[in-house]
């Protein structure tokens, strides 16, 4: 296996596989602008940017910002990685002329002690390089992975938005149209059924189709699955445990990319490779499921959904994960595979306990599936769906409480100015789905229960408030006490019935004030 | 966001009172400067790992380190025992054993250090180290604290006239309690050192310090050595925001320890959990008050018994303390007055300093007292606070009786409340309340007035080492430390405009106590002002050396010689000059001197603590705010929506680096009292020990609307060119945040009387006080 970094090959065939792309930058290879500032991926100070031709983003091949701490070298095969070294252009008699991203920050005054600064600058690179920066809060989602403790950001958003889309020249430019393209990604892939790394008594193995992933899971029956590796690298980097045995998907097309199913009934199905990258998601929610975008927004750093994966998101089983609530309440599905075949299993059904799942031995997440509401037509019934995550910290953090509902009523409603008399709709199905309370991520069945068959009223909404009660006694920690996680989860169903009456948005506005946007 | 430039970048002549960037800009953004865990090890260098305890008290009934000893990969396991000078890196308490010694006094207090060939092998070795410790009750609370009797130190009281009678009489009388957290400093770089045995036994640091001084002291106490024998290099800090003046020496003295021990290179980088764990925090303080206010707001009387959660160890909880004092007047005359405060000994780890040093905790105080009153009269707090400004005599006397003269307060409120349109705002935001039902705004205005010394005087002195190479190159030496905070750039500014060259022209070394001994901390603001005084006598000396060499080039008058843009010219005849290069070279030639020392000590700074009274301060740095939030009452979740600032930097030495320091200390200061939520367990563990649990804020907790302007006209005599501190003061502009929540809270509680609004204001709190009953 084999990586490039700064342009130059790397050969990884032969090392710890369990080593982070941060500790090889800084130990072996002798460059130590990439800084570590916590070893977990929320600060942002070992960014770096990977092009990855072999997956195309959405938006076409781009660097991507990831997490250095957080990125085991044999994920990074076939892949080219920059660091803050890597950037400057040689000139004529060894002068050496800044990336454009550099030059932003240094003359706004971003930088202050400049610990933060090389990772501020690598995730500027991601954004100069960008395409599809269209929106102000994309800047900030952009640089939102990347803590600041001097400047309080004022130039650091300024240079951001200085270099957004700017797609300059220059030695990256050039790397994008070299190695972006379709070629790049076979040469990536290589005809091995299984690139392998060892090294210090571990190993690692990369497969290249599913029979061989099979075959490989059958001899170490032991090894771990790592794809974006943004929660299992931290038993490495915190826990100081490293796995024996590990087996990459990184290689597996199956498990990637992402595709709409029209039924003949017209019901729209989207069928999301478990594999796909948080930030592709994302971006593809925009439009095709605004309520998925909006648990997105806020989920975490640039970087994390730059690396992390939706089938990841759900297989950790975290009680306080984001995507779970919003899927569960878009009634969405997951297909589980093995060996012996496929198995569609709604998303509910996956969650057993505390962090575990119905996964089988040797079987993974393949897809997930989301039913898209229908468009709706004048006087038939509409959906409604919203999701919402409360944290102390908006970005980058994890949730308090976070929560998704989904309602069908009988009828549109009547625009909210109008107040033209007669009966409210009736709810006619309703999925409130919930993180942050339980053990497991979860539905509100009784509340549910208050809200279907009754009149879209705020009568049948406190009902429903009242019988979460029944549904879930959240826990205190240091993200929230029980008291304050219950009142969240009444009031964003409060929060929910007042969004929907007044007809606001499913998409968050620029920074919001809160999840609940009225 | 936006913020004014007020000059442009890269003058002609003088670089004093112009933009600039920052002296490692480049260096930043290409990767190229370097810290302490960048540095090229020396062959054979050794790496350490801490082991700490894992009970908040006890003693230690069992310490068996010879399984550790005998682990793969492992050099040393040094303990107690090993010490060979004083167990002790306290800065002068003499309570903070380098490694415990029988009892343990917190969570995180080192134990053993193991020292191996990798991390690695130091990890698995730390892992056969048996500690048994017999558990002792443990105090984790001021209030458990104060139950106990358990304090360091002694009170500290200021007083002035009967407060007894003044509160009696006074129409209106408020009492109740304020509360604020600690914070973790946070600074991206954690706690680092690197030692190198040199011959003989001596020894070279590279710390990550604020008080390289200190570091080489306390290095030599524990070793037994002279401080000669231990020289310390400072050359950049990743942040230090005070978290570094004292508590380096810790892990600097483990280092030296073992490289002393097994002669061989050592370094310890706290991972940042360790970092988190065991180093000192921002003092969490509990205030109770009783405020006496006249019908239309004025303060009459004000009694205030502060305390704070010094941690285990004194460090500088006494130092602490006092500035919180210097500061519970905030702004504001008080014309009767008792202040009492203590420092609660605990079992959690020892508080230190960070920017502010008390100040913060202290203007909080009467801050929340004076919106109380303002609430409870139905009076806009800012015209509560604009009534109660110091003023003429007898208003001018603060409650340690040093005279506040030619105080700006009046002067920054009125320009910047009317350039933020303050009083139209406010209408807006209560229009606008009155319309939405969820989501509630608020607006306020923060005065700030900062007292600028260290209050222990005898530290208000610095020194520098000036070179002048034969070539004309210049090298500065100083004693304070780069943090990122834009010390050097104004060091070379001020080199530079002394010895009438460009700052590209002058080098700023790395700091080390082999130029310049006996500094203080860069630290209570002062590092330019100090160091900035003794730059430029070291540069005058030399230019006046030069001064005759130059005339004697010129054929000129030695008054007519001047030096600028990199010449010296004849006044008289401009068009006739001299590079510096060749005034230099001739200098050289004619067997002249060309290195200086300068020193500076701060004239006029005295305290006598017993009494509560002197002139602690050499002047006072002001500014202003105004701050607009909004919150939603479903969540408690809010955001500050725009923050304007006049800040007083007097007369700036770069403003492009203080409209830095304003926004940095101002966001810094908004995540201490919103995000930023230090939360331990019944047993004393710190539960929120990295940035997965501990929120600093992020990019866009950062207002979007961010208006930062520096006082025109202003500069402060006595004080090197006319400039002011910068580093703490705006830090202390975010207590604005608190009184614009208050203000939403009060339109969202139908004006009912909020209490008390403990902060960090994270989410939770707002829900709660939306929930709280009035008067609650």
């Amino acid at each position: 296996m084999h990586f490039y970094l700064n342009d130059e090959r790397v050969d990884i065939s032969h090392i710890d596989p369990t080593t982070t792309l941060l500790r090889y930058l800084r130990d072996e290879a002798g460059l130590r602008g990439t800084k570590e500032g916590c070893a977990e991926g929320d600060c942002g100070a070992c960014t770096v940017v990977v092009l990855d031709p072999a997956r195309p983003t959405n938006a076409g091949a781009s660097y991507r910002a990831v997490n250095s701490c957080l990125l085991l070298l044999p994920m990074l095969h076939g892949r080219r990685v920059y660091t803050v070294e890597g950037l400057a252009e040689e000139g004529a008699g060894g002068a050496r002329e800044p990336h454009l991203a550099q030059r932003a920050l240094m003359e706004r005054l971003g930088s202050q002690c400049g610990y933060c600064t090389p990772g501020v600058v690598m995730s500027l690179v991601e954004a100069a390089h960008r395409s599809d920066l269209d929106e102000p809060w994309q800047v900030d989602d952009q640089l939102c992975g990347n803590l600041c403790r001097c400047t309080g950001y004022r130039p650091i958003l300024a240079a951001a938005e200085a270099v957004a889309g700017a797609r300059p020249e220059g030695r990256l430019a050039r790397g994008l149209s070299l190695w972006g393209g379709a070629g790049a990604a076979e040469e990536a892939r290589g005809d091995a059924e299984v690139h392998r790394a060892a090294g210090a008594g571990r190993a690692l193995a990369a497969p290249s189709s599913l029979e061989a992933l099979w075959a490989e899971w059958a001899r170490e029956p032991q090894a771990l699955l790592v794809m974006g590796g943004t929660d299992l690298s931290l038993m490495i980097t915190k826990r100081f445990e490293r796995p024996a045995r590990l087996i990459s998907l990184e290689l597996l097309p199956e498990l990637r990319g992402s595709e709409v199913e029209t039924l003949p009934s017209g019901e729209r199905r989207w069928w999301i490779g478990a594999t796909e990258a948080l930030s592709d998601v994302e971006r593809l929610a925009r439009d095709l499921c605004p309520s998925l975008e909006r648990m997105l927004r806020f989920f975490g750093a640039r970087q994390i959904k730059n690396r992390g994966t939706l089938g990841g998101n759900l297989c950790t089983a975290s009680p306080i994960g984001d995507t779970p609530p919003a899927l569960l309440a878009l009634g969405a599905s997951v297909e589980l595979r093995s060996a012996a075949g496929a198995r569609l299993l709604p998303l509910e059904e996956l969650f057993v306990s505390y962090r575990r799942t119905a996964l089988r031995p040797q079987e993974l997440l393949a897809r997930v599936c989301v039913p898209l509401p229908a468009p709706a037509a004048p006087g038939e019934e509409t959906r409604h769906d919203r999701a919402y995550k409360v944290s102390k910290r908006q970005e980058l953090d994890i949730s308090a409480v976070s929560a998704a509902f989904s309602v069908t009523l009988s009828r549109p409603l009547a625009p909210a100015a109008g107040g033209a008399g007669g009966a409210p709709p009736v709810v006619v199905a309703a999925r409130l789905a919930y993180g942050g309370v339980a053990a497991i991520p979860t539905r509100a069945r009784a509340a549910e229960g208050a809200l279907v068959g009754a009149l879209w009223s705020e009568e049948a909404l406190e009902r429903a408030v009242a019988a979460l009660a029944q549904d879930f006694t959240p826990i205190s920690d240091h993200r929230g006490s029980a008291w304050y996680r219950a009142t969240v989860a009444g009031n964003l169903l409060r929060g929910f019935w007042h969004e929907v009456s007044a007809g606001a948005p499913a998409r968050l506005p620029y920074r919001p004030t809160a999840a609940v946007s009225l | 966001m936006n913020s004014s430039r007020h000059t442009p970048l890269s003058p002609a002549g003088s670089p004093l009172h112009h933009d600039a960037l920052h002296d490692s800009a480049l260096r930043h953004v290409t990767g190229e400067a370097l810290y302490v865990d960048d540095l090229p090890e020396p062959p054979r260098t050794l790496v350490g790992w801490p082991v700490t305890a894992r009970v908040a008290r006890g003693r230690i009934t069992r310490l068996d380190v010879e399984a550790a000893r005998a682990a793969p990969g492992v050099r040393a396991v040094l303990t107690a025992a090993d010490v060979p000078g004083v167990n002790d890196v306290s800065p002068f308490s003499h309570d903070e054993p380098l490694l415990a010694a029988g009892e343990v006094f917190a969570v995180g207090q080192v134990i053993a250090l193991v020292v191996g060939e990798s991390y690695d092998a130091c990890r698995a070795g730390a892992a056969r180290v048996v500690v048994e410790v017999e558990p002792l009750p443990a105090l984790l609370t001021i209030e458990a604290a104060e139950a106990a009797g358990s304090y360091h130190g002694t009170p500290h009281f200021m007083r002035r006239g009967d407060v007894d009678a003044a509160l009696a009489a006074a129409p209106v009388r408020l009492s109740g309690e304020v509360r604020t957290g600690g914070q973790e400093h946070f600074y991206l770089e954690t706690h680092a050192a690197l030692v190198v045995p040199q011959e003989l036994n001596h020894l070279l640091v590279h710390s990550s310090t604020q008080h390289p001084s200190e570091v080489q002291a306390k290095v030599a106490e524990v070793l037994g050595l002279s401080r000669s024998a231990v020289v310390v290099e400072a050359r950049r800090m990743g942040g230090g925001f005070g978290g570094k003046e004292t508590q380096a020496a810790h892990v600097a003295c483990l280092a030296a320890l073992a490289a002393a021990r097994l002669r061989r290179p050592v370094k310890l980088c706290l991972n940042r959990d360790q970092d988190m764990v065991m180093t000192g925090k921002r003092h969490p303080f509990v205030s109770r008050y009783e405020a006496g206010f006249s019908a239309q707001g004025d303060l009459l009387a004000l009694r205030v018994r502060a305390v704070s959660d010094g941690g285990w160890a004194a460090d500088l909880s006494g130092a602490i303390l006092d500035r919180c004092l210097f500061h519970l007047d905030g702004a504001y005359y008080i014309p009767a007055l008792e202040f009492e405060g203590r420092v609660a000994k605990t079992h959690l780890a020892s508080n230190t300093a960070f920017r502010g040093f008390g100040g913060p905790q202290g203007a909080a105080v009467i801050e929340e007292v004076l919106h109380r009153a303002a609430e409870r009269l139905g009076l806009d707090p800012a015209a509560v606070q604009r009534r109660n400004f110091y003023g003429e005599a007898p208003r001018d006397h603060t409650p340690y009786h040093q005279r506040v003269e030619g105080d700006r307060s009046a002067r920054v409120f009125d320009e910047l409340t009317a350039r933020a349109r303050y009083a139209e705002r406010r209408a807006e935001v209560e229009a606008w309340n009155a319309r939405h039902r969820w989501q509630k705004r608020g607006i306020a205005y923060q005065p700030v007035k900062f007292g600028i010394s260290f209050t222990a005087s005898h530290l208000n002195q610095a020194g520098a080492l000036v070179l002048i190479y034969a070539d004309g190159g210049v090298q500065i030496n100083h004693g304070g430390t780069e943090m990122g905070q834009g010390l050097h750039a104004k060091m070379l500014a001020v080199a530079a405009h002394e010895l009438g060259l460009r700052a590209e022209q002058v080098r700023v070394m790395h700091t080390s106590t082999d130029k310049v001994p006996n500094t203080s901390a860069t630290a209570a603001s002062s590092g330019s002002d100090l160091n900035g005084q003794a730059v430029a006598a070291a540069c005058v000396t030399l230019r006046e050396r030069l001064r005759p060499v130059a005339a004697r080039l010129l054929r000129c008058a030695e008054a007519d010689v001047r030096f600028e843009g990199g010449r010296a010219s004849d006044v008289a005849r401009p068009d006739r000059a001299v590079p510096f290069e060749e005034v230099t070279q001739a200098a050289y030639m004619a067997q002249v001197s060309l290195s200086a020392a300068g020193f500076y000590r701060t004239p006029d700074v005295h305290y006598d603590r017993a009494a509560g009274r002197g002139r602690p301060f050499h002047y006072f740095a002001y500014g202003g705010a105004v701050v607009e939030v909004e919150l939603s009452t479903l969540t408690g979740e809010h955001r500050v929506t725009r923050v304007d600032v006049l800040h007083d930097a007097g007369r700036s030495l770069i403003p492009s680096i203080d409209v830095g320091q304003v926004e940095g200390g101002f966001v810094q200061g908004l995540g201490w009292l919103t995000r930023e939520e230090l939360v331990w367990s019944p047993e004393g563990h710190l539960k929120t020990h990295s940035p997965d649990t501990y929120k600093i804020p992020a990019l866009g907790d950062a207002p979007r609307a961010f208006h930062v302007a520096l006082l025109t006209d202003a500069a402060q005599e006595g004080v090197i060119h006319g400039s002011k501190a910068v580093g703490e003061p705006p830090f202390l502009l975010a207590i604005g945040v608190l009184g614009a929540l208050r203000h939403a809270l009060q339109s969202a509680r139908g004006g009912a009387e909020l209490a008390a609004l403990d902060a960090p204001c994270t989410p939770e709190r707002i829900l709660r006080a939306l929930a709280t009953p009035p008067g609650a």
